[in-house]
């Protein structure tokens, strides 16, 4: 079992290498949407210091939704999928190990840039660190929950703006708590609760995710 | 009671029509009644004047939104867990009423919002949480939508209502911890302590009439439904 989810992660991770620029464009996308915030509600530093938990993260939600259509279709395509429906390994396990795969390749960039983003929004670089904690347990309950509407939609018509609508009212929690992480350290009080209600959030989405998406992967390719 | 009876399409079409009638009439019965007593009887509120009528439909909207999506998602997964046709249908038949509840609760809301609080939308938690019960709805309709195959849609959509209705008391307090972080409790939607006798009969009564008019309408629709996928065969119950 735990063979097969080294081999899925290393091979996902492997595609992923062979097609930086994918990765690229998404990491990208992150960018560009936090850079234009400011463009449009203007520079006053005390303003954009005010968003920049919020942009950020809401520029992490929707990168991280851009990557997810990726997550099962070309393997759904070449008939990958099909080979892991039929073999051995438990489908749950098969699913966490692909939703592993996308943050390994869609939501650490991210934490690793976001720094660079918060640099050019005048936060404090005492908040890097809450922030790039918030994100790392943050983006991986994207995932998982993501993980479960790209299997839902896999092989539908206009299947990408049904994923955005299907996954981003599930994703308001994580929002919440995430930005409201860094918003609190940014007031000067203890963010702990918000990161321990995270780490719970992802606690509990790795728990069950992985079955809802097996499930969905099942009905999809009937 | 032969439950399993009714579990198929074909006996339980000429069932859902009785249902529809009497519920339906039943509905614009209770509906007038409840009206009546909203607008006419029940004594003008002393701190709100004669806005806070609007509570005689929009609490009840309100509550209907919520508990259908739990009726939804209780029939979808039903329909998962014992593989009935039935099941998938009335989830889909559901769907709409809840998604109009709703939508009925945000705009009575805010027509209230204007004259009391001065202003038509605020991010308050009840209303936050509601427009994302929206779009929960807007979603599982979508989904099936999208899927041409009607029993792929409904398994799907099941696994779409479960993982939303897991999700729903998530979504509330977290929209809840969010707002009272972000703004205090300047906006409060606790309403005076005691209430009126009849307010709250007027609400109680609309709030039946709400039910039963959701079961009428979910009853009609579902008899559309199995018309629409069973119509292949000759059945002569279904062609009536």
């Amino acid at each position: 079992m735990l063979a097969a989810v080294r081999c899925i992660v290393y091979r996902d991770l492997l595609l992923a290498m062979r097609r930086r620029s994918d990765v690229a464009t998404a990491l990208l996308f992150f960018v560009i949407v936090a850079s234009l915030f400011p463009l449009g509600i203007g520079a006053e530093p005390e303003q954009l210091r005010a968003v920049a938990p919020g942009v950020i993260w809401v520029a992490a939600l929707l990168s991280s939704l851009l990557s997810l259509r990726r997550l099962f279709e070309s393997d759904h395509a070449d008939g990958t999928l099909e080979q892991m429906l039929l073999g051995s390994a438990p489908l749950g396990v098969i699913a966490a190990a692909k939703a592993a795969a996308h943050w390994l390749v869609a939501g650490l960039p991210l934490v690793a840039i976001a720094p660079l983003i918060a640099l050019q929004y005048g936060l404090p670089s005492d908040l890097y660190g809450v922030l790039a904690l918030s994100l790392a347990l943050g983006t991986p309950v994207l995932s998982l929950i993501g993980g479960i509407g790209a299997a839902l939609t896999l092989g539908l018509r206009g299947g990408g703006v049904l994923l955005a609508l299907l996954v981003l009212p599930l994703y308001v929690p994580v929002l919440i708590l995430g930005a409201g992480a860094v918003g609190m350290a940014a007031a000067g009080l203890a963010p702990g609760a918000q990161l321990l209600l995270l780490g719970a959030a992802l606690v509990v989405a790795a728990a069950f995710a992985p079955w809802a998406i097996a499930a969905a992967l099942r009905i999809s390719s009937e | 009671m032969r439950w399993f009876w009714y579990a198929s399409p074909q006996t339980f079409f000429p069932l859902a029509g009785t249902i529809a009638r009497w519920c339906g009439l039943a509905a614009a019965v209770l509906a007038a009644a409840g009206l009546y007593v909203g607008f006419l009887v029940a004594p003008t509120d002393a701190q709100q004047g004669e806005a806070y009528r609007i509570i005689f439909i929009h609490v009840p909207a309100a509550w209907m939104s919520m508990f259908l999506y739990v009726v939804m998602a209780f029939w979808a997964a039903l329909g998962l867990a014992l593989n009935t046709r039935l099941s998938g249908m009335m989830a889909s038949a559901i769907a709409p009423t809840g998604a109009l509840f709703t939508f009925i609760a945000l705009w009575t809301g805010s027509l209230w919002g204007k004259p009391t609080w001065g202003t038509y939308w605020v991010w308050d938690a009840r209303l936050t949480s509601e427009l994302i019960l929206l779009f929960l709805y807007f979603g599982f309709m979508a989904l099936k939508a999208a899927i041409d195959d009607p029993r792929r849609a409904d398994r799907a959509g099941a696994v779409l209502a479960i993982v939303g209705v897991v999700n729903v008391p998530i979504i509330y307090y977290s929209v809840q911890w969010w707002n009272t972080l972000h703004q205090g409790a300047s906006v409060s939607l606790t309403k005076a302590p005691s209430m009126a006798a009849t307010m709250l009969a007027g609400m109680l009564v609309m709030a039946l009439a709400f039910w039963l008019y959701s079961i009428a309408v979910s009853m009609v629709r579902v008899r559309a439904i199995i018309k629409e996928r069973e119509s292949s065969g000759s059945d002569p119950e279904l062609a009536r």
